[in-house]
């Protein structure tokens, strides 16, 4: 099992290795060069900085995408007719290009921090939202009738019955808010900020410095996939668990 | 569900009477955003002068191929996996941490690679979308009940009649749950990289509007693009719900 995933690391590798040579070390950087890369960035002093602010900007922009989509997704899946009116549209707007949203969320947030973290929550409310109106929809309905029998309030019952009902679904959510609000943070970043990673990719594109983007995208990529296969498993246990009761 | 649809556009058509409202009585900075009003001459202006044919013709082939190569790789890409389980668990944490990639920053090699113009555009938006659909073809093989496979076996059904005739419309629900994002990421692929960094195609055409301080044209734009790509998925969507229905599934 540990063999496989090395064998599969060794295999991406091996072909990053052999593009690099074909189209040239000066448009691919290769891994070994790769890694020398992210080596000189930390040791840049100004390199903290931005990922700092990135981290920050991305932390702030989850916690909103969690609470907000949470929220939503909970009020639309307690009850049919509103999943039945809002699903349409949230899935219509997971579903549109949000860069060309970019130029308004600007316009009323400003160039800055403030932009950049609504635009990553723009990125994860929708899929938080989603996954957790279809775990709440999937729930018994004879546990919520239960529920009713026992005269808990809302409140009770989307504490006590809900959310420990949809946990796998939440914990999807979050798998794929959390990937989404790291792409939209960057992409907010690449536009209107002098500060974090998203900006020092695109100094790079315009200054062709493959050896920067790769070195940039390989970490972005380390991040994303330990964070999402962390949640994976998780998921996974819970599912499970679910199965077993 | 027809309440439903009736709620829903008259909760559109308020939500745009609001802000209609809020624009016309300047409790919005008319700079920032403008009356709905004025968005939908942008938009018909876009239409009838005709001037944006070109790059809205550009874009569409180019989301067309993105949508035809990664549905059809995703296709045999995920049918693939569940015939080998050994390496579809080994590559699982890639496919599912997938869209955390910036797959833009690709995009320089992608030009060098492919040439400028249309072809790294349709690289960008493959990658974004054959994953999808990769993935929802897993699931979909995965949930044909084994009950259907058992009695396929009973009936002593070749495997091509047993892929063609229980596990692809078995399957089929995933199938276009799968189709409609890859649509929609073809979409997001496509237009994200025209906007950031291509010089034709509708989402340059935003993008330069924007940088031109054109609202009028921008915000036309942004109108037609979102109504394009929403009708788009509401018929996918229709269409999948009647194929169901004709099944008896729903």
């Amino acid at each position: 099992m540990k063999f496989d995933k090395l064998l599969v690391l060794a295999a991406i590798l091996g072909v990053w290795q052999m593009t690099s040579l074909l189209v040239g070390v000066e448009v691919l950087t290769p891994p070994l060069g790769t890694f020398a890369k992210i080596g000189r960035l930390f040791a840049d002093p100004d390199f903290g900085g931005h990922v700092w602010e990135t981290t920050r900007a991305f932390a702030l922009a989850l916690v909103l995408s969690l609470a907000i989509g949470l929220l939503v997704g909970l009020a639309l899946g307690a009850d049919r007719l509103a999943a039945e009116v809002g699903e349409p549209m949230l899935t219509a707007f997971y579903a549109i290009p949000k860069v060309t949203l970019y130029p308004v969320i600007l316009l009323f947030f400003g160039l800055g921090f403030a932009a950049k973290v609504a635009f990553g929550a723009l990125h994860g409310i929708i899929p938080v939202a989603l996954f957790t109106m279809a775990g709440v929809r999937n729930v018994k309905p004879g546990w919520l009738r239960a529920a009713r029998a026992m005269r808990l309030t809302k409140l009770q019952i989307a504490r006590s019955v809900l959310l420990p009902a949809a946990l796998p679904e939440l914990v999807a959510g979050l798998r794929v808010g959390t990937a989404l609000t790291l792409l939209g943070t960057l992409i907010g970043e690449m536009f209107a900020s002098q500060r974090g990673l998203g900006y020092l990719l695109l100094q790079a594109m315009e200054r062709n410095d493959p050896a920067t983007i790769t070195a940039l995208a390989l970490l972005l990529t380390i991040f994303a996939t330990s964070a999402s296969a962390l949640l994976l498993a998780l998921e996974r246990r819970l599912d499970h668990a679910r199965v077993v009761a | 569900m027809k309440r439903a649809a009736a709620i829903r556009w008259l909760l559109i058509a308020l939500l745009v009477a609001l802000l209609e409202l809020a624009c016309s009585l300047r409790w919005i900075d008319p700079t920032a955003i403008i009356p709905p009003s004025a968005m939908l001459m942008g938009a018909m202006k876009i239409v009838l002068i005709g001037e944006w044919q070109r790059a809205i013709v550009e874009t569409l082939t180019t989301v067309a191929i993105a949508v035809a190569l990664s549905s059809a790789v995703g296709l045999l890409l995920g049918w693939a996996l569940t015939r080998a389980p050994r390496l579809r668990r080994a590559v699982d944490p890639l496919l599912a941490s997938w869209y955390a990639i910036p797959t833009f920053v690709f995009y320089p090699l992608f030009i060098v690679l492919f040439g400028l113009g249309r072809w790294p555009l349709v690289a960008i938006g493959f990658l974004f979308a054959v994953v999808a659909m990769t993935l929802s073809t897993i699931q979909g093989i995965e949930r044909v009940p084994r009950t259907l496979l058992r009695a396929a076996q009973a009936m002593r059904l070749t495997r091509t009649q047993t892929a063609l005739r229980v596990v692809l419309p078995s399957a089929a629900p995933w199938l276009f749950a799968g189709l409609k994002l890859v649509v929609a990421y073809a979409f997001i692929g496509v237009v994200a990289g025209e906007f950031i960094l291509a010089n034709e195609g509708f989402g340059h055409r935003i993008a330069f509007a924007y940088n031109n301080f054109d609202n009028r044209a921008m915000y036309g734009a942004i109108l037609l693009l979102l109504v394009f790509v929403a009708t788009l998925n509401a018929s996918l969507a229709g269409w999948e719900k009647r194929l169901l229905r004709r099944r008896g599934l729903r």
